[in-house]
């Protein structure tokens, strides 16, 4: 028998994301939501004036939460359900269970995308350049959430200590980073702190681009090497050290 | 017809240290239902899980259908299909979506998988609940729909892992008899608790204890390898039968087993017609074996010498 990859790819796209959308619409709703409150407070608080730094965090923010997500969800089905177990004894391969449930973050948030997308065109009058270096910058955001989700959501043996994880995953990927505003408003030595984020240099270099702020050509490449460093670090951490069939 | 070999299969946890698995050896040619039974901390789940490529073992090698399983798990996952114990339905999906993405996932075309999840949803006789959500299910109906899962896909090789747990005595007996419809093309792998199931399902039987497999045959096999194929049950306490050849088990106040050959069995019947007590003559059931086997059947000495 001829085996598929589109199919192999679509069952997760369908099971994670369309059916769960198709038969609970609030979930839908609630993700649309999600980042949407806080780029609310960061607007009124700042009177206006973060709220082009506040959509390009959001955008971001949203790719973080794919990774998040994606932990929680693969938790629940590998521990309650036990659908990891399933799919080892069967042909797909590890590496296409995971594009395919990244895919399906990606599916659950194109609303969201489409949405903080057009508030970036109305708002924020970016060049082609600027708009590449932030989509570029969401993909490896994107890539380092969903590979460390992955990680985490195979070695959790419950769920109990999948919300652990996910709790200190969000401390790091999303508390920690100035990533609705800008880093110099957190005051030494916290920024320090800050810093142990690989969001941080993602909403940096995001920020840096809208020309919100002005970082050095060092400070440039030295954030996108820490960044591009982290991101395959986590997906040769994703794909070396995640535990599928268990030993 | 699939073959089966384990050589010196251990599995130790590292963690706790425990040992699920020591020594086990097997050869056999097993078709239809191979059933694996013992009390809980066995090895049961473990073995199952070595089996089907989802646990790799301390050491020892296992080959199925030809494939080490152990080196080369890639190579039988295409001919296997499993349910977990404890496994349940995705449940924001309905029963025949839960069914379709499985078959995807195993690569299937999406208008195949469509087919194939109806026909099993048809075979198992559960088609009305194809839209319905698993919180709106029945237990025994979302087991059924697990089971239709692996039976719609094109696996050779079904493992289950204690299917009937926590189904009501008429779920359990439909599922049986899906089971001994799937044994016609698969070859099934399963556990169970329940020894009156494994008697009734199974072609083969592997008794686990402690982690070590004690015996594995047909149930006649069995019999014959604890020396014991029959059971004369007698209803008489009192009664007297010198010379008995067999084990002597004292179930109740008024209640005798003597566990023995059929040439003995013959002999003592012949004496009870002749004192026209009460009595009856089985193949010694599955239970009886498995207590023997594990040493939970102690025979009593006292009311063998009084016989």
């Amino acid at each position: 028998m001829k085996r598929s990859r589109l199919s192999q790819l679509s069952a997760s796209v369908l099971a994670n994301a369309i059916y769960a959308m198709q038969n609970f619409p609030v979930m839908l709703i609630n993700t649309i939501l999600a980042p949407f409150g806080f780029l609310l407070i960061i607007f009124f608080v700042s009177h206006g004036t973060l709220l082009n730094v506040a959509i390009i965090g959001a955008l971001i923010m949203t790719m973080v939460t794919s990774g998040t997500s994606l932990q929680g969800d693969l938790t629940h089905l590998k521990n309650d359900m036990k659908l990891q177990d399933m799919l080892v004894s069967s042909p797909v391969s590890p590496i296409i269970y995971i594009a395919g449930m990244a895919l399906s973050e990606i599916v659950f948030s194109i609303p969201n995308i489409v949405v903080l997308g057009l508030l970036a065109v109305v708002f924020i009058h970016m060049s082609y350049v600027s708009a590449a270096i932030i989509a570029a910058v969401m993909l490896l955001t994107f890539a380092f959430s969903v590979s460390l989700g992955f990680f985490i959501s195979t070695i959790s043996r419950d769920i109990i200590e999948g919300w652990a994880f996910m709790g200190l995953i969000s401390m790091l990927l999303a508390t920690l980073p100035p990533v609705y505003y800008p880093i110099t408003y957190i005051p030494l030595p916290f920024r320090y702190l800050a810093y142990l984020s690989p969001t941080t240099y993602s909403a940096m270099i995001a920020q840096n681009s809208i020309g919100f702020l002005s970082l050095s050509s060092s400070g440039i490449y030295l954030s996108w090497t820490i960044l591009l460093g982290i991101s395959f670090f986590i997906l040769f951490l994703g794909i070396k050290r995640s535990r599928w069939r268990e030993g | 017809m699939v073959r089966i070999i384990c050589k010196g299969l251990y599995k130790t946890y590292d963690k706790a240290g425990t040992k699920a698995l020591k020594n086990v050896n097997l050869d056999i040619d097993a078709k239809g239902i191979l059933t694996l039974i013992g009390r809980n901390g066995a090895g049961k789940t473990t073995f199952i899980r070595i089996l089907s490529t989802q646990l790799k073992p301390t050491r020892g090698k296992v080959i199925l259908d030809g494939v080490d399983v152990v080196s080369q798990p890639e190579k039988i996952r295409n001919k296997i299909a499993v349910i977990p114990q404890d496994s349940s339905l995705v449940p924001w999906m309905t029963a025949k979506q839960n069914i379709l993405v499985y078959l995807l996932w195993r690569g299937f075309k999406y208008k195949d998988a469509v087919k194939r999840a109806e026909s099993a949803l048809d075979t198992m006789g559960i088609r009305e609940y194809a839209d319905k959500l698993p919180r709106k299910l029945s237990g025994g109906t979302r087991r059924k729909v697990m089971v239709a899962t692996v039976l719609s896909s094109e696996a050779e090789i079904i493992f289950l892992d204690e299917p009937t747990t926590g189904l009501d005595p008429v779920s359990r007996r439909e599922l049986w008899n899906i089971l001994n419809k799937m044994k016609e093309d698969k070859l099934i792998i399963l556990t169970t608790h329940y020894l009156e199931e494994a008697e009734e399902l199974s072609d083969d039987i592997a008794v686990l204890d402690r982690g070590r497999l004690l015996r594995v045959g047909s149930i006649n096999q069995l019999r014959k390898s604890i020396g014991y194929p029959y059971a004369v049950r007698i209803f008489d306490g009192g009664l007297k039968i010198p010379g008995i050849r067999g084990k002597v088990i004292k179930k109740d106040k008024d209640t005798l087993q003597i566990f023995c050959t059929e040439k003995e069995a013959d002999r003592i019947a012949d004496r009870l017609i002749r004192s026209k007590a009460r009595f009856s003559i089985n193949p010694t059931s599955l239970e009886d074996i498995f207590y023997m086997l594990i040493g939970d059947i102690k025979e009593d000495i006292h009311e063998k010498e009084q016989a």
